[in-house]
């Protein structure tokens, strides 16, 4: 078996493991990045909307345009990259040797990091996974599988179509199957609001008159080899169906757009511990899972809204790999907890040191207006207009202001009306 | 003659919803909390623009499908227009990011938003 040696192994080639191996190779970092698919790009190469990297290229650019981008950076930098790579498994053998199996097309290597940046992205949770009953004929997609086969390889999955869920990628989907003419019946949502962002609730359903069922619920699919309907009743405050309240709605299609979850099954078999409300690892401000050396970032770390916060991450594992490989570990003192307060789902990262900055990413727990995003420890909070659970909140807060936590137990970030 | 439309506007994550009285000639916001939702609901209610976004087929290229867009938002009219002429669309590999693929289709051009290089053997 061939064995190779790198300083960090980047594993998956989305838009936060190019990042990142670009950013750990202008660091002087030997780099090698792995990618299971057959072209780099992860999600953004099939998102052929706009919308993509505002905050990053202060453009707005398609998801392909972000990409090429991105790739075009990773090849003048000259990192090397394997594509139809896939990572058996990774061995934790001592802090500064970890070992990763990669099957690829001549065979089977060996490579030999130091740290790993570990950015494999998420997957979509599908019907099981949502009390969706019923058949389970021909005419069930992912919404991302749908996406695949629409726009990298041109087949159109149906003509008559519920979705079921209104995340982003469900609004997205829903606009491009009515510009395909295939008539969307409804946007089946369970919670009172929707999922995605109200611009694409805006663009996506308004603009094609297609209707948006919030508070009801897919009960269950029927079809004998391909779906002929979906049965869908109205939910009460907790979100139990309402008796009574059912009907049905013809279609020959189901997308569910039902979210992402972190892919994190390798990381697991490393035993890195896990947020319960994030579902990925929990992690320092350097992106440094429990496992001394291994970082994560992007959707594998927590599901991002905003594919320029997955770079972000990249970016930021990229320089905790340098302070790990440099320093034989990440100091930080005695490490601070960071614990969720007043109406926050869940927040990264978990723990701080007190001794660098922090770029904080948190969800709430339900849509507010006019709040400050606050962390009183370090006399920070920040205004927003509105805040909704879709929506990520980001905050940066300076180095200086984290060194006066040094030493505490634990800090409490907190949304708070004004 | 008023008539008063509710819209949200997509300027910025806020998503404030605007109310907007068109009044003859005048136009009046209210639910703004800046000057770009004034904006906004002037362009929404005098001419509704939006940018359209799809794929065409891709002869001998290493994906069977190129992306397109509209270079610039165009009417929200002109939706169907610009999806029909793209349906009998077919395109030759390789293309690359920001060629123009149709020129002045509603007064702007249809461009390439992705690499489709030329596939190693032809199918």
């Amino acid at each position: 078996m061939r064995l190779l040696d790198y300083d960090v192994l980047v594993i998956g080639g989305g838009p936060a493991g190019i990042a990142a191996a670009v950013k750990a190779s202008e660091l002087g970092l030997k780099t090698l990045l792995v990618e299971n698919r057959e072209r780099l790009g992860g999600i953004p190469l099939q998102c052929i909307h706009p919308g993509f990297g505002l905050h990053y290229f202060h453009e707005d650019l398609t998801g392909g345009e972000f990409v090429e981008r991105l790739i075009g950076r990773l090849e003048r930098a000259g990192v090397e990259y394997l594509v139809r790579a896939y990572v058996s498994g990774i061995k934790y053998n001592s802090r500064l040797e970890k070992v990763a199996d990669v099957i690829t097309r001549s065979g089977v290597m060996r490579v030999r990091a130091r740290a790993i940046i570990y950015a494999a992205g998420a997957r979509e949770r599908h019907l099981f996974e949502i009390g969706v009953y019923g058949d389970r004929p021909d005419g069930v997609y992912t919404a991302g599988e749908a996406q695949t086969l629409m726009d990298l390889y041109g087949v159109l999955p149906g003509r008559e179509v519920v979705i079921v869920g209104s995340g982003d990628v469900g609004l997205i989907m829903a606009r491009r199957f009515a510009l395909e003419k295939a008539v969307v019946r409804a946007v089946v949502e369970i919670l009172p609001y929707p999922g995605g962002l109200m611009r694409n609730v805006q663009q996506c359903l308004r603009d094609f008159n297609i209707p948006l069922l919030l508070g009801h619920t897919v009960l269950r699919v029927v079809g004998r080899r391909r779906v002929e309907k979906v049965v869908v009743a109205r939910v009460d405050e907790s979100l139990k169906p309402v008796p009574g309240s059912e009907f049905e709605i013809p279609c020959d299609t189901v997308i569910v757009a039902a979210g992402l979850r972190p892919y994190i099954e390798p990381l697991l078999a490393m035993g890195v511990e896990v947020d319960e409300s994030t579902r990925g690892p929990v992690v320092n401000e350097l992106l440094e899972t429990s496992v001394p050396g291994v970082f994560a970032a992007g959707n594998a770390l927590l599901i991002n809204d905003l594919v320029d916060y997955a770079v972000e991450q990249g970016e930021l594992a990229a320089e905790g790999a340098r302070v790990f490989i440099e320093n034989k570990g990440v100091t930080g003192g005695r490490w601070v907890r960071v614990e969720k307060g007043r109406n926050i789902r869940l927040v990264v990262p978990h723990y701080v040191s007190g001794e660098r900055s922090v770029v904080f990413y948190a969800r709430v727990q339900k849509p507010e207006s006019d709040v400050f995003f606050e962390v009183p420890e370090a006399g920070f909070r920040l205004f927003n207009y509105g805040v909704r659970p879709p929506e990520m909140i980001r905050a940066f807060i300076r180095e200086d202001k984290m060194r006066a936590l040094a030493g505490r137990g634990s800090i409490t970030v907190r949304v708070v009306p004004r | 003659m008023t008539a008063v439309r509710e819209l949200v506007c997509i300027m910025c994550p806020a998503s404030c919803t605007l109310r907007v009285n068109v009044n003859g000639g005048g136009l009046r916001v209210e639910g703004n909390r800046c000057p770009r939702g004034v904006e906004y609901a002037r362009q929404e209610v005098v001419k509704p623009l939006r940018r359209v976004m799809s794929v065409v087929k891709a002869r001998n290229g290493d994906l069977p499908t190129l992306s397109v867009i509209t270079r610039d938002p165009v009417p929200k009219e002109c939706i169907w227009l610009v999806m029909e002429k793209l349906a009998s669309l077919e395109v030759e590999a390789p293309v690359e990011i920001g060629g123009v693929i149709l020129r002045d289709v509603c007064g702007t051009d249809i461009v390439a938003t992705r690499r489709v290089r030329r596939a190693a053997t032809s199918v």
